[in-house]
């Protein structure tokens, strides 16, 4: 909302001396937020209203160009005489007898724009007649400004532009929903006017003409139009222009000029909030009907396009077709046109959420539509509809006819509140008197229950204040205020937030953060410790991810959440797997000249449960019932924490030291472990088959006997689909899936000696070490306290198809120092298992 | 000198002199090495000290004790010359054998690289930190959430502009919900699915889910990734993050909401910080405030910085939640994770925090 400041001044009588930037703080402390305010940029000398005496045409030119004489008054001619001027003009928009403003020479136009005297197209153009651009009160330069014809010829035409006081300030207002009545001048004088204490004249507050009733109206949806005005004014002269200042102040409204007919429609709707609508009543076919629109009915709209109206928008129609779509936009063949002589105004009252589902239906937002959704004064109907009218016959002759009003006012519900209610929810105390004065500021209808009750023996209650109330009564104009804390937000605002002492309340003890948020912290550590850079991705995807990271058709990585308006049309699944996205970040630090990366990401995943219910649409009068809120929660998916990792280039750098080393399988192997481990959930790696993973090269993690998740190298075709680097290595496991550890209860540490043994046992290629491991931790009892494979061998001095791998054991008991013999029975039941499990041979 | 004559121990004279000759001996010693020999000659087994103290056992025994005391400390002050020349002569060794054991230690050691968190994650775990020091929870939620806990039981009627407030990313429909066959491409279809899910557009409902599984007091503050239909730019970003602070109690005030806030900025900002309230408009709260934040060491010097929103928590979130408005209040504030880091460490494009380049990251140590 664009608020010329000189408006808003003629209704809110604060002290003139008062500056712009104090006005400005004053509306933000009051919690509406200026955007920003723009100023009319200076001219430096003399600008001067002035009169077209004689117009010359020169045609010899390539462009229309006129030699004009205009009077600019006494003392404002040539060497400071009383003759006219004459000037050069490039603009037609004018006529004989017009009102001009004229910089003379010596004048500084905005942007160092200097005028002076010179010869130019034959003729001496002794100053220039200036367009609203060169004057920097608009973006117009079709033509030069025409004033009004009773312009005060020879006075500063400063005033007239506005820029004599505020630098003809315009305040840029950002509205939020609930405040609808600000967005009119009458709203934002009674803010500026509270907010200084100062006096406020209504503009609404006027008598309203004495009237018969006009054109029939028949409302047909009175829970959609509560009111609907309909004025008739008859014999406007069509051809008459808008005055200067509706043109000026609407210029400045940011509301580009029409006709009169709608200039003055929009005129009242930007001072007093209420919007208005004006038909050529030639075209309209008997009375008004506001009526739903049939499903598939069609309207013009006045922007030229062609609507197929829904059954729930409303219109605007007489006995044959739609005329407007309520609210929101007027027809195009009803509109004023250069012919109308007899004008129906419509003031209406809207219900807001139809008129926000219409707006949304059809993608047409309007400033009648932007105030309709919030609140339109219902009270003030027939007087803006008069307003406009009176403006109308004012300056295009013509006179008002009957005016019919149809419907009813809305009344506003009375709101209790206890004179203690704002000392509890905003924390200081405001005095009755306080309560009442800011309440009535805001246009309450305030009745003090103790002050009205004296005689009822109440005195001493009022004393202490203790069950005072105050009855309260909106003004029609704030449907906003139905509850006390809606009223304490008035009186608080009023008197200054800033008027509140900060304290820190004292929550109870807590215990800290939850056992899976300290997971996540100390994986995240742990992986950034390890060397790993932690990435947050945006978490969607697309099929065309999916089928590039191999995944079946029945993988349940596929069954993901789709997006009705997607960010990216070709992402528009809720990611089900960390990875696509972490393979984009991949891809991006790598066409940025990265080769060594090894990055993680920790985030949810979302996993949808087929057959889930539909979330149920609840009521908010009461918290809902357990089984409503059972159905609630089961029908959000399940979205479990993932982590994962991509890495690819180096694990270890090239330097002095050496070559450095490629980053492979055992690395992100060992993060799963690592990651087991600082969750006190230890994980075992088996050998998988997955999709994404190279079958050969990728492990299942399994923790607490389930899987969790899958780590190794990627597939080659999933590598090259997806364009990393070869040898790329990935890992992901849902970290939700991992339980909580018990409390760890460490061993007894026996203070006895160990025997170390070395066993090397010859196996099958296919045999995993982790099988031979546990099976020389299981035959081997109690007393193994370490196995640590320490070499893989195959080659001359091993069968083909054979491995040997080298296993260094620590025995030792708890209680004793182990006989050679007891060590050797311990190392051959080790064996024996291992032989038993997997037909491994002692190396010879 | 390899053997020499014997000393008499009853000699005072001849005691002292084969002392002195034995420290010049220990004093003239070059090398550890020769060191050795000196001690060999002079205090080992056949010097002529030992033999001294040998020849003692013969003595009268009326001439025992003073020989034996006489030859004795002779043999204690040869032997600290040699302990102590012993020491001068390792030092020196010691030093021109290290000499040669130099390294220079400005070589590189970054044989692995140096990882780390993510700064808006960082950030996060340290704004919990302020909030778990004072007792409060850490609550948390989905992402694709209910729209009844996203925006009806915040106070967002249907229909109204505050819904368009916030630019939202709706769950299409149970139909087309499943399944994404391969090789198909999305498609954008209207907003308002009739699925009741959405992506978060706050973290708000995580304040819901606080209010219907908790019983107050209830003090948490809800970190979280959230979404908005917003297009991406130096200062906006569709996906992003923030963190609400709910507090229900009996007898909260805005004094309280004020506080909190004021001690959340000087843990941020330093203890110069503050915040101010300025009126303004949430659904979910009433009275509302937008906040602003006194940030000194702002770019071009200290001043007021917007922050996020906050106000009382509205009676009608407290009613959906069971919860009766005219026993409880409380209080709520929001705050943008990205714009938080943006002006507390001079990040001129947002991008930068959201694309996940390492160079971005690697300049934010764990201490944030």
């Amino acid at each position: 909302m664009r608020a010329p400041l000189e408006w808003i001044r003629e209704y809110a009588d604060v002290p003139a001396s008062l500056t712009v930037a104090e006005i400005v703080d004053a509306y933000t402390r009051v919690g509406l937020e200026v955007e920003a305010v723009h100023t009319v940029p200076e001219t430096v000398g003399a600008l001067i209203v002035g009169r077209v005496l004689a117009i010359e045409e020169l045609t010899e030119f390539k462009k229309p160009i006129r030699f004009t004489r205009v009077d600019l008054g006494p003392g404002n001619g040539p060497d400071g005489g009383d003759e006219p001027r004459g000037i050069i003009c490039g603009a037609t928009n004018f006529a004989v007898g017009d009102a001009v403003i004229v910089a003379l020479p010596g004048t500084v136009l905005p942007g160092g724009f200097e005028i002076a005297a010179r010869k130019t197209y034959g003729h001496i153009s002794d100053g220039m007649i200036c367009s609203a651009r060169e004057l920097g009160i608009g973006d117009d330069h079709d033509g030069i400004v025409v004033l009004d014809r009773d312009a005060p010829i020879g006075t500063d035409a400063r005033p007239l532009i506005g820029s004599d006081r505020d630098n003809g300030a315009v305040i840029e207002f950002s509205i939020t929903p609930d405040r609808g009545y600000a967005l009119s001048i009458r709203g934002l004088a009674r803010e500026l006017a509270a907010a200084f204490d100062a006096a406020y004249t209504d503009p609404a507050d006027r008598p309203l003409r004495e009237a018969g009733p006009g054109r029939d109206v028949q409302i047909l949806d009175a829970a959609r139009c509560a009111r609907f005005v309909a004025l008739e004014a008859t014999g406007v002269d069509p051809a008459a222009p808008s005055p200067w200042r509706i043109r000026r102040r609407l210029a400045a409204a940011g509301v580009r000029s029409i006709s009169l007919a709608v200039d003055v429609t929009n005129y009242v709707m930007i001072e007093l909030g209420h919007p208005l609508h004006a038909f050529d009543a030639a075209k309209l076919d008997g009375g008004i009907v506001v009526r739903r629109a049939t499903a598939g009915e069609a309207l013009r709209t006045l922007d030229g396009a062609d609507r197929t109206l829904s059954g729930d928008d409303v219109v605007v129609a007489d006995r044959s077709r739609a005329l407007s779509i309520a609210g929101v936009m007027g027809g195009e063949e009803s509109e004023i046109s250069p012919t109308t002589t007899d004008v129906v105004i419509e003031a209406a009252s809207w219900d807001p959420p139809s008129i926000s589902r219409t707006v949304r239906r059809h993608r047409l937002p309007s400033e009648a539509a932007r105030r309709y959704e919030r609140a339109v004064d219902p009270a003030i109907s027939a007087i803006a509809a008069e307003a406009a009218g009176e403006l109308l016959v004012r300056y295009a002759g013509g006179a008002l006819g009957g005016r019919t009003d149809a419907g009813a006012v809305p009344q506003p519900a009375q709101v209790t509140m206890l004179a203690s209610e704002p000392a509890r929810l905003a924390g200081r105390y405001f005095s009755p008197e306080t309560i009442a004065h800011r309440l009535a500021q805001v246009g309450c209808r305030v009745v003090d229950r103790v002050a009205d009750q004296a005689e009822d023996g109440a005195a001493d209650r009022a004393a202490t204040g203790a069950g005072r109330a105050f009855d309260v009564t909106p003004p029609s104009w704030r449907p906003d205020l139905t509850r006390p804390a809606d009223l304490v937000e008035e009186i608080t605002r009023l008197e200054g937030y800033d008027t509140i002492i900060p304290i820190l309340p004292a929550a109870p003890a807590g215990t800290g953060l939850t056992p899976a948020q300290r997971r996540r912290r100390r994986v995240a550590a742990d992986l950034a410790a390890a060397g790993l850079t932690e990435v947050l991705s945006f978490p969607f995807m697309g099929a065309a991810d999916l089928d590039a990271f191999g995944l079946p058709v029945d993988d349940v990585r596929r069954s993901a959440v789709r997006l009705a308006n997607p960010l990216d049309v070709d992402r528009p699944l809720m990611a089900t797997t960390l990875l696509p996205a972490l393979a984009a970040t991949v891809l991006r630090n790598l066409s940025r000249g990265a080769r060594d990366l090894a990055l993680f990401e920790i985030g949810q995943v979302v996993r949808p449960a087929p057959g889930a219910p539909i979330a149920p649409a609840l009521g908010v009068e009461t918290r809902p019932a357990p089984a409503d809120l059972e159905r609630l929660f089961a029908a959000v998916p399940s979205q479990p924490m993932h982590v994962a990792v991509i890495a690819t280039g180096r694990w270890e750098r090239a330097g002095w030291w050496g070559p450095g080393r490629p980053a492979e399988a055992a690395d992100v192997l060992g993060l799963a472990r690592r990651i087991g481990d600082v969750c006190g959930v230890p994980v075992t790696l088996e050998s998988a088959e997955y999709a994404s993973w190279h079958p050969g090269r990728c492990a299942a993690i399994r923790a607490d006997g389930e899987i969790v998740g899958h780590a190794g190298e990627l597939h080659p075709a999933v590598v090259e689909r997806v364009g990393l680097p070869a040898r790329t290595l990935a890992l992901e496991l849902d970290l939700s899936a991992l339980g909580v550890p018990a409390p760890p209860v460490p061993p007894a540490v026996s203070p006895f000696p160990p025997v170390h043994l070395d066993v090397a046992l010859v196996v099958d290629s296919a045999v995993d070490a982790g099988t031979v491991t546990a099976a020389l931790r299981d035959g081997g009892g109690e007393m193994v306290e370490s196995v640590r494979l320490f070499d893989v061998y195959t080659g001359d001095q091993i069968p083909d198809g054979k491995k040997s791998l080298a296993f260094s054991l620590l025995v030792r008991a708890a209680d004793r120092t182990l006989t050679a013999a007891e060590a050797t029975t311990v190392r051959d039941a080790a064996i024996a298992a291992v032989a038993r499990r997997t037909g491994a041979e002692l190396r010879a | 000198m390899t053997s020499s004559a014997p000393v008499d121990p009853t000699d005072e004279a001849a005691v002292e002199a084969a002392a002195a000759a034995a420290v010049a001996a220990i004093e003239g010693a070059a090398s550890l090495d020769a060191l050795a020999a000196v001690r060999r000659d002079h205090a080992g087994d056949r010097s002529p000290l030992a033999l001294a103290n040998r020849a003692i056992a013969g003595l009268d025994p009326h001439d025992k004790a003073a020989a034996g005391r006489r030859v004795g400390g002779a043999r204690a002050r040869v032997a600290a010359a040699a302990t102590e020349r012993e020491e001068v002569l390792r030092a020196e060794r010691d030093q021109a054998v290290l000499a040669t054991e130099r390294i220079d230690v400005t070589l590189p050691t970054d044989r692995y690289p140096t990882g780390g968190r993510h700064p808006i994650r960082a950030i996060t775990d340290r704004i919990c930190d302020v909030f778990t020091a004072m007792g409060w929870g850490v609550a948390e939620g989905p992402e694709v959430e209910a729209e009844w806990l996203n925006f009806d039981a915040l106070n967002f009627p249907p229909d109204h502009p505050a819904r368009e407030m916030q630019d939202t990313l709706y769950v299409a429909s149970r139909a087309n919900e499943y399944d994404a066959a391969p090789g198909e491409a999305g498609s954008g279809s209207p907003a308002r699915t009739g699925s009741g899910l959405v992506l978060r557009t706050h973290t708000s409902p995580v304040q819901i889910r606080a209010m219907l599984e908790r019983t107050p007091p209830i003090y948490v503050i809800c970190p979280g990734r959230v979404f908005r239909d917003d297009a991406l730019d130096a200062t906006h970003t569709p996906v992003f993050h923030q963190v609400e602070g709910l507090a229900v109690d009996r007898g909260l005030t805005m004094e309280h909401l004020k506080g909190t806030l004021d001690h959340l900025a000087r843990a941020m900002f330093g203890p110069d910080s503050k915040t101010r309230l300025r009126p303004s408009f949430f659904p979910f709260t009433e009275p509302s405030a937008e906040m602003d934040v006194y940030f000194p060491d702002k770019k071009g010097g200290p001043g007021w910085v917007e922050w996020g929103g906050c106000g009382m928590v509205d009676p009608n979130v407290l009613t959906a939640c069971g919860l009766d408005p005219a026993e409880y209040t409380g209080f709520a504030f929001g705050m943008g994770i990205e714009r938080t880091l943006q002006f507390r460490h001079s990040v001129p494009d947002m991008r930068d925090m959201i694309e996940g380049d390492v160079r971005f990251t690697a300049a934010f140590s764990s201490e944030i």
